[in-house]
């Protein structure tokens, strides 16, 4: 337990980092603005409480915020898609799936496409609608979510399966 | 209130989520607002540290382009001084040398800067230990840059031109109309400046510069030159395209701009207006 307790906190850290750092400079286009860095709550593990999940994802996006002096639109999307993330589970691995054993990095592409695609477009959209914090900006919104939710999608995934731990 | 207990054991968590995501929507409606919050912004020593330690690293990429800055700008100020001793030894025109003395400079270091977005703020090393104080005017040799907002010991955000809650002061330089300058928000290169009366004889490639009423700049810092102009019919004033000089997304080391006597000031407009009521 304490094991993953650690892990999570380099995660959360690293995370964070590589966003400032690298993530925070790629911009193309004026549309494309990856955030792979809400990996962390997609990556928090299932059967460890609800509240840490919570309470971290909403440390996550304040800082981010502070970063960005985005005021609190990073901390919004983060706890919506923390608190509505078992509900992602449970549309992208099904019902009858026994979803309390799920490891992201265990299933397969098409799967984890799924998953990181829902999580992905739930935050953009409340990140980029908070962020144009108005109608006339809206049709430009949706085309930030699209193509910066791709993007982030293929970073996602891509992070996933390059520090996935391989078992012999 | 056994009740009360039970309901909150039972609903814990989404109180938990509606409390954490009220407070983010407050931040983030306050943020659209003129009173920005203090606690969640970049001046603050984790992030500032941060973004120096970046800075040191990329600062390399541009040193090039930054000496050849530094090199035209000494040619500048020299060209100045040497053109100006015959002024300044000629004590009936001390004017202008008086009022510069108005003026305090402080130099900062960018260290982090954005423009990709609608409300974009620069992040400088240097705050109140170095003097730096919110309102202060930040310009570099080349024009404006902002306003400062928020100033920790060492570290200040500022408020970029390219913020759509940015305004202030300016005028034509040649024919001394005023207007206000502001960002639409759509182009890293281009401002607009407002409230112009329609006249004939604005002409693209006029310099626009910032008006003496300005409170943060000192007067006549440059900003740009017009690029078009749009006429609105119903208020028959015309707006104004203004092409930065600046160019917003390499800017590397800035002067910090206060007026001395600005609290004198202030005091006194307050004490004119308490008078009037």
């Amino acid at each position: 337990m304490s094991s993953e307790i650690i892990k999570n906190t380099i995660r959360f850290f690293l995370l964070l980092l590589m966003q400032v750092i690298v993530f925070n400079n790629i911009s193309l286009y004026g549309y494309i603005q990856p955030y792979p860095y809400l990996l962390f709550i997609i990556l928090y593990p299932v059967n460890s409480g609800r509240y840490g999940l919570l309470l971290s994802s909403f440390l996550l996006g304040i800082i981010m915020d502070m970063f960005c002096n985005s005021g609190g639109i990073h901390a919004a999307s983060c706890l919506i898609l923390a608190y509505f993330r078992h509900n992602v589970f449970k549309i992208s691995f099904g019902l009858s799936y026994e979803y309390q054993t799920i490891k992201i990095p265990t299933t397969s592409l098409k799967e984890q496409i799924v998953f990181v695609g829902i999580c992905v477009f739930l935050h953009h959209l409340v990140l980029f609608l908070l962020e144009a914090f108005s109608f006339t900006l809206f049709g430009y919104a949706m085309l930030k979510v699209l193509f910066s939710g791709i993007f982030t999608i293929i970073f996602s995934v891509l992070i996933i399966n390059l520090f996935k731990i391989t078992k012999k | 209130m056994q009740q009360i207990i039970s309901f909150i054991i039972r609903n814990g968590l989404r109180l938990l989520f509606l409390l954490l995501l009220g407070i983010s929507l407050w931040l983030t409606i306050s943020h659209h607002s003129f009173h920005r919050s203090k606690l969640v912004n970049s001046s603050n020593s984790f992030t500032g540290y941060i973004y120096s330690k970046m800075a040191s690293v990329t600062d390399y990429f541009s040193l090039k382009e930054e000496n050849e800055r530094l090199y035209e700008e000494n040619l500048l100020m020299k060209n100045f001084l040497l053109n100006n001793k015959q002024i300044t030894e000629n004590t009936s025109l001390n004017l202008p040398v008086l009022l510069n003395k108005e003026v305090k400079v402080m130099g900062a270091k960018v260290i982090e800067n954005s423009f990709r977005k609608q409300k974009n703020f620069l992040t400088l090393r240097g705050g109140t230990n170095q003097g730096i104080e919110r309102d202060m005017g930040v310009i570099n040799d080349k024009g404006i840059v902002g306003i400062v907002e928020h100033t920790s010991k060492n570290y200040s955000t500022v408020l970029s031109v390219l913020n759509t809650d940015f305004q202030t002061v300016a005028k034509i330089k040649k024919n001394n109309l005023f207007g206000t300058l502001s960002w639409d928000g759509k182009s890293t290169g281009f401002v607009q400046l407002t409230d112009i009366p329609r006249i004939e004889s604005i002409m693209k490639g006029d310099t626009i510069v910032t008006g003496f009423s300005s409170k943060a700049f000192p007067e006549d810092i440059p900003i740009g030159t017009i690029e078009r102009a749009t006429l609105d019919e119903s208020t028959n004033t015309s707006t104004l395209h203004v092409r930065l000089f600046n160019d917003m997304t390499q800017i590397n080391y800035v002067y910090v701009v206060g007026n001395i006597h600005k609290e004198e000031i202030e005091e006194l407009k307050e004490r004119t207006e308490d008078n009037e009521q």
